[in-house]
């Protein structure tokens, strides 16, 4: 059999084409003053710092805008540290902080900044109302009184609110990416009806941060570009490119190849494997999310008391940390996480199927049925099979029903799941903001709360909710610090939700690569520290 | 006149009814929209403010009928996962995967014709067999598998051709935007170190896709060309002494040309729509992705827009196929 020509011709374009020397490999490194991140950033729906809630947006509004206090990206545990605010002090009465900003900040744009634009930033935000405003409105600011509250003088920004707060409290909240301070002159001119430019600040940038937007293309990158007149110092980096690579697998490889410097998403089996190349380092960073149980107290059989205190033993803490957890989650009981204030190390409940037994024998069950409802992510499912194996063991039976994300979500704040398993994730950088959604539900009958507790309908015992809203307005930092750890003793000894393991990430990054920051547990990503060495 | 008509005609009404059913199951799925909107931490009040704001609260014929009115005046509204015009989103994504699907088909219908062709002619001989088992392999092996380890080897141990995403970020947004399809934008910029970029980036995943179209169109133009090979006009050809490369090329090749046409064309539209995973293992910023991800977030006006779009692929592809069938084929009418 002979080819016909027009088959022979095709076949050798087509060997020519796939031939290595017809493709030499032009890519090898990243520019030495690019840094180029992979990760999974399909969760960014705004980029507007009054919207985004994300942890993909924030890792982006954090770089384009500066807020009045925030951290040192190379010292967070030094909390937060005068940013756009000089100084700052609190009125007798401890209502009301007034914040002096510092002088020749300039906006991205070339606009000053001034007190006026970080009054108008508070305001918009409380005005909008969108997911994040209750970091601000917890302090009694409405749509209604912002503009009385929040006002700006000179270069003074005087923020009142309806109690004496912690100094604390308040200006952890401030480094939220919902205290971002935007360029008001600059978003006026894009204002649509009254959204307050929200439509916008949503695909722009507006800020006076390290970084401007480049461009946002959705699900598939983000870059930044440096700003070389930022107050702090131009950043090393000239371009931050953030990638969206879905596979663990695909971004080890690129980062093997050199053609990425840090891989966020690398899963442990990943990292074991890169850890043998030498080219490349992994760091370890705690983050602030964690992975907890929620017995819902609407169902007779979690609302014993014997199973709740037996489920604290069903729990295979140190199996699933050092299996499929490893690295990547460590073991913590409480509901403040490591890294900040008040966080409590009290780690006591121990896998322990004999206990358990005995306790529910004691209590008279011996048999039951349970439902939980996990999102169809490996780790949820490989937590929910585990426990399932070790609550057979003492005759209790749980079904596992698998859904996506948004449907598992939906039926939880409807509180139709009895055994939660999920993660949550702070939202300011003060252990207020767990405590007020794991320790606080104020009207459990009510036809909808927020709460997680509400979530669990757990009737939070009136003392503890006390304890809770007193925390905040504690000026003394050590008192604080220690009413925090009584209240965590407390709900980890008798609460039906079970905080059981917080989160480390662990990114590969190239070697050379320094100054890295994902925000630790209380922040976003950080590029403007970031140096490259050659290697 | 009449005829061009009529087919617009049903054109419309294809996608019309393609967009309600879309529509309905949008809505009756058990995901919620504003969820995506508002998050974990809102409020009832910011819920139901997100809710009226996205119009939901109106009874289904109203919202559809709304819908219809903005799409017709070209508003194919805003993508509450990317926060970006819907229209926008589509005019990004879509190249990507018309370049990818393209490709992918050009291979299948180079190697894969000739391949089928050949293994019909030799019946049970090795190009059969070879062919045999190249569509066996690619009917068998899943494609995310054949993906990865693609990319292990030609990028990761080979360093043949670039890694995951449509270039790398040396050439990103170097080349001005003519069509979106990358080869031909930056071929039309005369930049040819973006071209050879842009090459080595979509070689892998065209070529996986390609192997895949090419699996299913060499079996079909195997089996077409012995169906023809056994007819009688064959016979008389052959006893006449026509050389066999004459008979196989000049005779029973024009007489599938036509049923291929519409194999090619089936191919070509499955790889439009079907080439998710492909996508997601190469980081291709296509269509595939884009719809399977908005979906799960209950996006409807990008979930409605893309299946427009690829809809409407499918109306024109169908409509080529049958201009191309009347063209090549007299006795059509």
């Amino acid at each position: 059999m002979t080819f016909p020509f027009h088959v022979r011709a095709m076949l050798l374009a087509t060997a020519v084409a796939l031939s290595p020397a017809a493709m030499a490999p032009a890519w090898a490194e990243t520019p030495a003053n690019a840094l180029v991140v992979a990760a999974t950033i399909d969760d960014i729906i705004s980029l507007d710092p009054a919207q985004s809630f994300e942890f993909s947006g924030n890792d982006v509004t954090q770089n384009i805008y500066d807020r009045l206090v925030d951290f040192d990206p190379l010292a967070l545990d030094k909390g937060f540290q005068p940013a756009l605010a000089e100084s700052w002090k609190v009125s007798e009465d401890g209502k009301t902080i007034t914040l002096t900003m510092r002088e020749g900040v300039k906006f991205q744009s070339g606009n000053p900044v001034r007190a006026e634009d970080a009054a108008w930033s508070l305001q918009r935000a409380v005005k909008l109302d969108k997911s994040p405003a209750f970091i601000l409105t917890q302090f009694g600011l409405t749509p209604q009184n912002v503009d009385q509250m929040v006002r700006a003088e000179g270069n003074t920004l005087s923020i009142t609110m309806d109690k004496p707060y912690a100094e604390s409290f308040v200006l952890n909240c401030l480094t939220a990416s919902v205290g971002a301070v935007v360029d008001k002159e600059t978003v006026l001119q894009h204002v649509e009806g009254d959204d307050y430019g929200n439509k916008w600040l949503s695909t722009n940038g507006a800020g006076s941060g390290p970084f401007s937007l480049g461009a946002w293309k959705p699900n598939e990158a983000v870059q930044l570009v440096a700003n070389d007149a930022y107050w702090q110092g131009a950043p090393a980096m000239k371009r931050v490119i953030v990638k969206n690579v879905q596979e663990s697998s695909a971004q080890r490889l690129q980062l093997e190849q050199g053609d990425i410097d840090v891989a966020r998403n690398l899963t442990p089996t990943d990292i074991d494997a890169i850890a043998k190349n030498d080219k490349v380092q992994i760091l370890n960073e705690p983050k602030g999310r964690m992975i907890y149980m929620g017995l819902n107290q609407k169902d007779p059989l979690l609302s014993n008391p014997a199973v709740i205190q037996a489920m604290r033993h069903l729990v295979d803490f140190e199996g699933m940390a050092n299996s499929f957890l490893k690295g990547q989650w460590i073991i913590h009981q409480n509901f403040v996480p490591a890294g900040y204030l008040g966080a409590s190390d009290d780690n006591s409940w121990t896998y322990d199927v004999e206990a358990a037994k005995k306790i529910l024998a004691d209590a008279g069950i011996t048999s039951g049925t349970i439902t939980t409802k996990v999102r169809d992510l490996r780790e949820y499912l490989d937590v929910a099979q585990t426990l399932q194996a070790s609550m057979a063991q003492v005759g209790l039976t749980l079904n596992i029903e698998q859904m996506t994300g948004a449907q598992v979500l939906d039926a939880y704040r409807a509180r139709q799941v009895p055994v939660f398993l999920g993660e949550w994730g702070p939202d300011y950088a003060d252990p207020q903001t767990n405590a007020s959604t794991f320790a606080i539900n104020p009207d459990n009958e009510a036809a909808k709360g927020s709460t997680l507790a509400w979530r669990n309908a757990y009737a939070v015992p009136k003392d503890m909710q006390d304890a809770v809203l007193a925390t905040v307005t504690e000026g003394d930092s050590a008192k604080r610090t220690a009413m925090y750890l009584d209240i965590q003793k407390q709900y980890h000894d008798s609460a039906p939700i079970l905080p059981l393991f917080q989160r480390v990430e662990q990114d590969g990054a190239r070697k050379g690569l320094a100054g890295w920051s994902t925000g630790g547990a209380v922040s976003s990503a950080m590029y403007r520290s970031v140096t490259k060495a050659a290697q | 006149m009449r005829r061009v008509g009529g087919v617009l005609l049903s054109l419309a009404l294809t996608l019309l009814g393609l967009l309600v059913v879309t529509f309905i199951i949008g809505r009756v799925m058990p995901i919620d929209p504003v969820l995506k909107i508002v998050g974990d931490r809102a409020t009832p009040a910011q819920y139901e403010a997100a809710r009226q704001a996205m119009g939901l609260d109106k009874p289904l014929i109203v919202q559809f009928a709304t819908y219809m009115g903005d799409v017709l005046r070209g508003d194919f509204g805003r993508s509450i996962s990317t926060g970006h015009p819907v229209a926008e989103d589509l005019r990004r994504v879509f190249p990507a995967t018309l370049e990818l699907a393209s490709l992918g088909t050009l291979i299948g219908i180079v190697i894969g014709v000739p391949l089928g062709v050949l293994a019909a002619a030799n019946r049970g001989g090795w190009i059969d067999q070879v062919a045999r088992v190249l569509a066996l392999i690619g009917y068998s092996v899943p494609i995310f598998w054949l993906g990865l380890m693609g990319l292990l080897v030609f990028y990761g141990m080979l360093h043949w051709v670039g890694g995951p995403g449509r270039q790398d970020i040396l050439y990103d947004g170097m080349v001005p935007q003519v069509t979106g399809l990358l080869l031909i934008d930056t071929a039309l910029a005369g930049d040819w170190g973006a071209f050879r970029d842009a090459f080595s980036h979509i070689i892998l995943p065209a070529g996986l896709l390609g192997y895949f179209s090419l699996a299913y169109i060499s079996r079909m133009t195997r089996s077409f060309m012995l169906e023809q090979l056994s007819a009688e006009y064959i016979t008389t050809a052959r006893v006449k002494g026509l050389p066999e490369r004459r008979v196989i090329w000049g005779h029973a090749f024009r007489n599938i040309a036509v049923p291929l046409i519409t194999v090619i064309a089936l191919s070509f539209g499955s790889l439009l729509e079907g080439s998710v995973l492909t996508e997601i293992i190469f980081s291709w910023p296509g269509i595939g992705s884009y719809i399977t991800k908005t979906l799960l977030a209950g996006d409807m006006n990008a979930v409605l827009g893309g299946t427009i779009v690829v809809g409407a692929c499918f109306v024109t592809l169908n409509l080529l196929s049958d201009i191309l069938y009347r063209l090549l084929d007299p006795r059509a009418t």
